[in-house]
């Protein structure tokens, strides 16, 4: 069956065998965007994490035909070298990456909560940021989403200053 | 002993080889070392404070450098990242000896077939430290050589250039190192020069950012998941569940026929599925019914009696003063850890395509030359025939020092004639981990007159982490009747103390233990420093001062004491509970790397909060700050989720759990907000720092927890009664 949706702002077509397929295996095989990751199938560490219409959601356990129509954004999408979404930014500036396999994962979700809490405090950031890091990149995580939300909140108020 | 001729061998003039002028290549250096043998009476210290030397593989050429023509330098490195940050630490060493930029330097995983594969391992926190000396020595010749062909290209005398950047310059004239080198056909080698002062270094010494930031930031595809290659198939394996299975027979008649399987391979031990995608062949893997023989159902209270002081082979591995006598008036306090999972997210993975008489396997691995070796054995092929390409590692911490997948992906990828990549789910990792094994200790100890230590002991079991491993060879675990992993934390470091002890029993467990990242300092340290904590309370002495008495006067004596005094200060370390937190002390010595870390720590809701942890480390000259930094706050926070939550069971002949969550791992909630490292540098020589850190915290932790509540918590995980 074909399955259509639109990923990182492009219109894709997928032909798909079984609509069961998780949808982070359409997104890492058909598609070949290799940023997310695969970490437990069972969504339970986060490495899958990516948006769904703005949502964040563990794409391992997630069905493709749920994204029949919707609008998906993985790490690839959030940003890039040129123009680094203010969650990417923050984790240069922190230098957060260790051996950086979850840290998609945690950037999708820390991207989503900033969304719905433009400025979380360190208890949204504990309720909300549930990953996994084996690392133990935690500490700058905390100190990079602080900074994130900053970086996104001056950013808004430059685009508004310029309008 | 590890201060001495760490690495300082020169390296051999007859042994750098050049090849140049080739196509985009403008130069290939290559080089190559000699590993000497630690002579037998230092082999008791090679367990706990050996900083190997970077040991080479071969007499053949090794690939290191290579000059393009864009002018920038790419750095084959022999030493897997596994976000360790030795690709950056490298870099750096590079940079300042060859006189280019960060930003020229590109570092890539020494793919086998450039023959500059590491005989050991990527681990036990030697990279940096091995590759300081031989790296900048190699780095320093290829820019001798550059500079010498620069000078007869522009007709200047060498003396008179200088470099900046790559650039070479002298006499108003200037060339590229990409232009010096070019069409160069037969190099002058120079003798090893003499190394730049240190004072001149640009990138040595300093916080610079990870060279593998920006891949790492924007999910670039550089992992051992990530690999792939064209008309590669997807494989399965079909696992046991229960310890100790062995193969019998195998029903494929089911899955033979579902959508997708490519063939079903039976082989004597192991049966795998080849599919056109994943989920067929995990589909097709489950439809498999494999009958295994199995042990009598063991269930996690058999493995504790097992792992008890007392049962197996005992071996003394220190001794000084007299030996404990029975009867004296002793505390004595037992310690045990659980069975750790490594539990690293990426899953182990692997893409082999065989061909003929060839193979080529891409794969995240801590020991290419192990990989290498032991699917050119099961294939039939001279080793030089298989080319390991190594990627990124989603995580080492040892789990990646064994990799059968290797082979039966190379198995599979033969039986179909395609590549095949193939990798495990995550109930397989935690089944089939190599885990860190349980542990269990008996401490005795005896306070003088006054107030200090006249007698200590220690008396611990472990299952196995070196023995039978393809890295350590097993004459010498046997040589020295102790398992050079478990014992690693294992020395008793106050040795101002007249009369301690240190006994090791070995038990064998019916399933696989091995290295996990700092090996058995974890538990070792924890057992140790929670008594000498009650030994300063019973002393009614401050912890810090308790300590600082019973160590010798060796430099590395020193070194500990600076490092205590240096937490402790930084902490403002005392032993009030104030505002309902109390502070724990702990102190080790790994790898030649002394550690002191203060925790500071509070009950909430009947559990261990811990908000703030103090790290002071010698780990000799800091080649990037900044990197040590992140790898005491790594050690802080993987050490704290090993103590404080981890624990694998055994039930019904079946290690568990298998997924995250019922493991229960730190997470963002649990990490202290605050973790303040403190850098000293106690010798002039990179030091071990990626497992250091995680001596401490478990004894720091429990230390503070005795201070809040006057509960002495003996058992990992700890749990307040």
């Amino acid at each position: 069956m074909k399955i259509s949706l639109t990923v990182n702002g492009e219109l894709k077509t997928v032909e798909i065998a079984d609509e069961n397929t998780p949808l982070l295996w359409v997104i890492r095989d058909t598609l070949d965007l290799k940023g997310t990751k695969f970490g437990c199938g069972k969504a339970a560490c986060g490495a899958c994490t990516l948006h769904v219409d703005g949502e964040a959601v563990r794409s391992c356990s997630y069905p493709v035909k749920f994204a029949e129509g919707k609008k998906v954004t993985t790490i690839e999408g959030l940003g890039d070298r040129e123009n680094p979404h203010p969650v990417q930014q923050a984790w240069i500036e922190e230098i957060v990456p260790q051996c950086g396999y979850c840290q998609p994962g945690f950037m999708m979700a820390t991207a989503a909560l900033l969304n719905k809490v433009p400025k979380p405090t360190d208890e949204d950031i504990d309720k909300n940021i549930i990953n996994v890091c084996r690392c133990g990149t935690y500490y700058r995580m905390r100190k990079a989403i602080h900074k994130a939300a900053n970086l996104q909140l001056e950013k808004e108020n430059n685009q508004s200053k310029e309008l | 002993m590890a201060d001495k001729d760490n690495g300082s061998k020169k390296v051999s003039r007859r042994k750098f080889l050049v090849k140049g002028g080739l196509g985009t290549i403008g130069v290939v250096a290559i080089g190559a070392y000699i590993f000497r043998n630690p002579i037998r009476r230092e082999l008791l210290s090679f367990a706990n404070s050996l900083e190997a030397p970077y040991v080479d593989n071969t007499d053949k050429p090794m690939v290191w450098f290579e000059v393009t023509t864009n002018n920038e330098i790419l750095l084959h490195s022999p030493k897997m990242e596994m976000g360790q940050g030795t690709f950056t630490g490298i870099a750096q060493m590079a940079a300042d000896e060859l006189s280019v930029s960060m930003s020229q330097i590109n570092v890539v995983h020494a793919a086998s077939s450039t023959g500059n594969v590491d005989s050991f391992a990527t681990g036990g926190s030697t990279s940096i430290s091995g590759l300081w000396q031989p790296l900048r020595e190699l780095a320093a010749m290829l820019r001798v050589m550059l500079i010498k062909e620069a000078a007869r290209k522009m007709n200047v005398d060498s003396n008179q250039l200088t470099v900046e950047d790559g650039v070479i310059s002298g006499n108003g004239k200037t060339l590229t190192y990409a232009q010096a080198a070019e069409g160069v056909e037969n190099w002058e080698v120079p003798d090893v020069p003499d190394l730049k002062d240190i004072k001149e270094y640009k990138y040595i010494g300093r916080p610079v950012p990870r060279v593998d930031l920006d891949a790492k930031v924007y999910g670039d595809p550089i992992f051992g998941m990530d690999a792939d290659m064209p008309g590669m198939l997807y494989g399965a394996v079909v696992r046991p569940s229960k310890i100790g299975s062995t193969f019998v027979s195998a029903d494929i008649s089911a899955a033979e026929n579902m959508p997708g399987v490519v063939k079903i391979i039976v082989e004597d031990d192991f049966v795998g599925v080849v599919a056109n995608s994943m989920i067929e062949a995990e589909h097709a893997k489950d439809a498999i019914n494999v009958t295994w023989e199995s042990f009598e159902n063991l269930d996690t209270a058999a493995i504790t009696k097992m792992m008890t002081v007392g049962n197996g082979n005992a071996t003394t591995i220190q001794k000084n003063g007299a030996a404990f006598d029975e009867g004296d008036d002793f505390e004595t306090l037992e310690f045990r850890s659980p069975i750790g999972a490594h539990a690293q997210i990426e899953p182990n993975g692997v893409v082999a395509s065989v061909e003929s008489d060839s193979a080529t396997i891409k794969i995240s691995t801590q020991v290419v030359s192990i990989t290498r070796k032991e699917v050119a054995k099961r294939l039939g092929l001279d080793t030089e025939k298989v080319n390991i390409v190594p990627t990124y590692l989603g995580g080492g911490f040892g789990r990646r020092l064994h990799t059968p997948h290797a082979v039966q992906a190379a198995v599979m990828s033969k039986a179909v004639g395609k590549p095949v990549k193939y990798f495990f789910s995550r109930k397989e990792e935690f089944q089939h981990d190599m885990f860190r094994p349980p542990t269990h200790h008996i401490i005795k100890g005896k306070l003088n007159s006054e107030g200090l230590l006249d007698t200590l002991e220690h008396e611990f079991v472990s299952g196995d982490v070196a023995t039978d491993s393809a890295l350590i060879p097993n004459a010498l675990t046997n040589f020295l009747g102790a398992d050079v992993g478990a014992i690693r934390g294992g020395f008793i470091q106050y040795t101002a103390i007249p009369n301690f002890k240190t006994v090791y029993w070995h038990v064998e467990l019916p399933f696989a233990t091995s290295w996990w990242r700092s090996l058995g300092l974890l538990a070792n340290t924890f057992a140790m420093e929670s008594f000498i904590d009650e030994m300063a309370l019973k002393a009614n002495k401050n912890a810090v001062d308790f300590r600082l008495h019973q160590i010798g006067d060796e430099p590395i004596d020193k070194r500990l004491k600076n490092v205590i005094k240096a937490a402790a200060e930084k902490a403002n370390y005392t032993e009030e509970v104030i505002n309902g937190r109390a502070m724990g002390f702990a102190a080790s010595i790994d790898a030649n790397t002394p550690c002191a870390q203060v925790a500071e720590v509070s009950i909430v809701d009947n559990e261990i909060k811990v908000h703030k942890v103090t790290v002071a480390m010698d780990p000799g000259l800091a080649v990037n700050p900044d990197q040590i930094r992140a790898q005491c706050e790594g050690c802080v926070i993987m050490g704290m989720s090993a103590v404080l939550y981890e624990q694998m069971f055994v039930e019904d002949g079946e290690l568990t759990p298998t997924i995250y969550g019922p493991y229960q791992m730190a997470l963002m909630k649990n990490a202290p907000k605050e973790i303040d490292v403190v850098l000293l540098q106690g010798k002039d020589t990179p030091g071990a720092v990626g497992e250091p850190p995680l001596g401490p915290i478990g004894a720091a932790i429990a230390n503070a927890v005795r201070r809040l509540t006057g509960q002495r918590l003996t058992e990992l995980p700890l749990q307040l009664s």
